[in-house]
């Protein structure tokens, strides 16, 4: 705040706090009667409507101290906290150093208790029952939200308890994809195939999963997926977890599996997101969230259901 | 006498009354805004791109205020949910502000981001294919409107009066930019821009985070 504004917000509070003591000093005392009512009191003078009149009583002393009382409190608040223009009190408080204070305080109590834990390897904490419980809280804040509450995904997001990962079920990729989040880039096809190729592709799709259909329209298909699909999503179908191309075989398709939805895949393509929790959780939680969600997968099975880890 | 003469002049009463209560206004709003730190923007933040000025008065038009608020307080209750806490800068191209009073909703003032454009989308159109307990109303019907590219020029040309830095090219590349653009992207548009380009926000405010 320059220099004028100081002074002008200076001013103005110390002078109006004066006035306001002034004015009360002045008007507080008691004053001369102006005049008496038909009872007899003294009253103020004038009268309203013919015949009301107000009694000239003093204000009421504890209403008085109780005003002065605020007026003291006021001085001893501009002394101690900011107030006066760019004087800063003299327990120099500011709103900044309270909150820095606070988290400072949190991130020691945090630190001191779940440190040396979260830098535990993720599979010991995997299992560590602290560890998961912290975990499922962060989960349940932060991930819920697209994955759901159990975890198992929704429409678009995917399941997380099924051994079935898209960017690969290593504890370093589930670590990179919580930390460092992940962008799909399936690009559609709707310029490179009209609709009957769309469609005959879908079929193929739909073939790879184990659905029954029309072979001719499969094997008509295959040829625009060996062209434009086998690519990222492998010859066989079974996917590339370092693109973030999903396995077309087991029958899991978290942007729907009928006709309708693949087509629409094919066509316009899939950009999926998973945020980067860094800047969000930062490391300690990532960590704790990683374990919860490697646990998931344990308490189903084991490392064997994982079969596309492998690949 | 002049306790009389105030009570009987409902003129010079009301003056009174309104010398007497300008005081805290004078020394509380009139100084800040001749105060850099709020009436300039905070460093990389910009005046909206015409998409998301678009989604703004889809926000605005949809009450969205009334349950979402876009302050995050200097608390550690609300930077541990939210991240980094509001600073004024980063409303210096709000006209009217969106601060809101009321968290019926979480606060929105950083969920740029957060979320995919798909997960808003789903959201939009019902809350609760993502959200199962969710009390949000559905807003389905702004994936069907599209956005008024004339009326954003006019708006962009009316906030260039109130100081929006914006050039003449980006008034008149505003119609041709939204066009065809649902109300609803440009509602995500809007939304995932929000909170994310103040360059000086730490990145992860955290207890825990990365020290």
């Amino acid at each position: 705040m320059s220099a004028f504004w100081h002074w002008f917000v200076v001013i103005i509070t110390l002078v109006f706090i004066a006035v306001m003591v002034w004015l009360f000093v002045a008007t507080g005392k008691a004053r001369v009667p102006s005049g008496t009512n038909k009872e007899g009191e003294e009253t103020t003078g004038h009268v309203w409507d013919e015949d009301l009149t107000e009694l000239n009583n003093p204000m009421p002393r504890w209403w008085l101290w109780l005003f002065y009382g605020t007026v003291i409190w006021s001085l001893i608040y501009l002394v101690l906290y900011p107030g006066l223009g760019n004087f800063g009190g003299v327990l120099g408080w500011t709103s900044e150093g309270q909150y820095a204070e606070e988290m400072e305080r949190a991130t020691a109590q945090f630190e001191e208790r779940f440190g040396e834990l979260s830098q535990r390897p993720l599979e010991e904490l995997a299992s560590h029952p602290d560890a998961l419980r912290i975990g499922r809280n962060i989960f349940a804040h932060n991930c819920s939200t697209c994955h759901g509450s159990d975890a198992r995904g929704a429409r678009g997001y995917p399941n997380l308890t099924d051994g079935h990962w898209i960017w690969g079920g290593e504890v370093e990729q589930v670590w990179h994809s919580v930390y460092h989040g992940r962008q799909a880039v399936m690009p559609g096809f709707g310029g490179a195939l009209n609709d009957q190729e769309v469609m005959r592709t879908a079929v193929y799709v739909q073939q790879l999963a184990g659905v029954p259909v029309d072979a001719s329209l499969a094997a008509a298909g295959k040829r625009h997926f060996d062209m434009l699909c086998a690519a990222c999503h492998g010859a066989d179908g079974t996917g590339n977890p370092m693109l973030g191309a999903p396995d077309l075989t087991r029958g899991i398709f978290i942007y729907g599996g009928s006709m309708d939805d693949l087509r629409y895949t094919i066509v316009n393509g899939r950009q999926g997101v998973m945020p980067a929790q860094r800047d969000l959780l930062g490391e300690a939680r990532a960590r704790f969230v990683t374990a919860y969600v490697l646990s998931l997968n344990d308490d189903r099975g084991g490392a064997s259901s994982n079969g596309s880890r492998d690949e | 006498m002049l306790h009389e003469k105030i009570e009987k002049n409902v003129t010079l009463l009301a003056v009174l009354i309104v010398v007497a209560i300008s005081f805290g206004g004078l020394v509380q709003i009139v100084p800040l805004m001749f105060k850099g730190a709020i009436v300039e923007p905070a460093d990389g933040v910009e005046p909206y791109s015409a998409i998301r000025l678009a989604g703004r008065d889809v926000y605005i038009a949809e009450g969205c205020y009334n349950c979402h608020s876009q302050q995050i307080r200097p608390f550690r209750s609300e930077t541990e949910r939210y991240g980094h806490y509001s600073v004024a800068g980063e409303f210096v191209y709000d006209h009217p502000f969106q601060w809101g009073s009321k968290r019926t909703g979480p606060d929105l003032a950083r969920v740029g981001g957060i979320y995919s454009d798909d997960w808003h989308r789903l959201h939009m159109i019902d809350p609760r294919a993502v959200v199962p307990a969710s009390n949000m109303p559905a807003y389905p019907w702004l994936a069907e409107r599209v956005v008024d590219g004339q009326a954003v020029e006019r708006r962009m040309r009316a906030l260039r009066r109130l100081g929006h830095p914006y050039t003449d090219e980006q008034i008149e590349n505003a119609a041709s930019e939204v066009r065809g653009v649902t109300e609803l992207d440009a509602l995500i548009a809007y939304l995932q821009g929000l909170g994310t380009e103040w360059t000086g926000q730490r990145a992860a405010p955290r207890a825990g985070g990365d020290s």
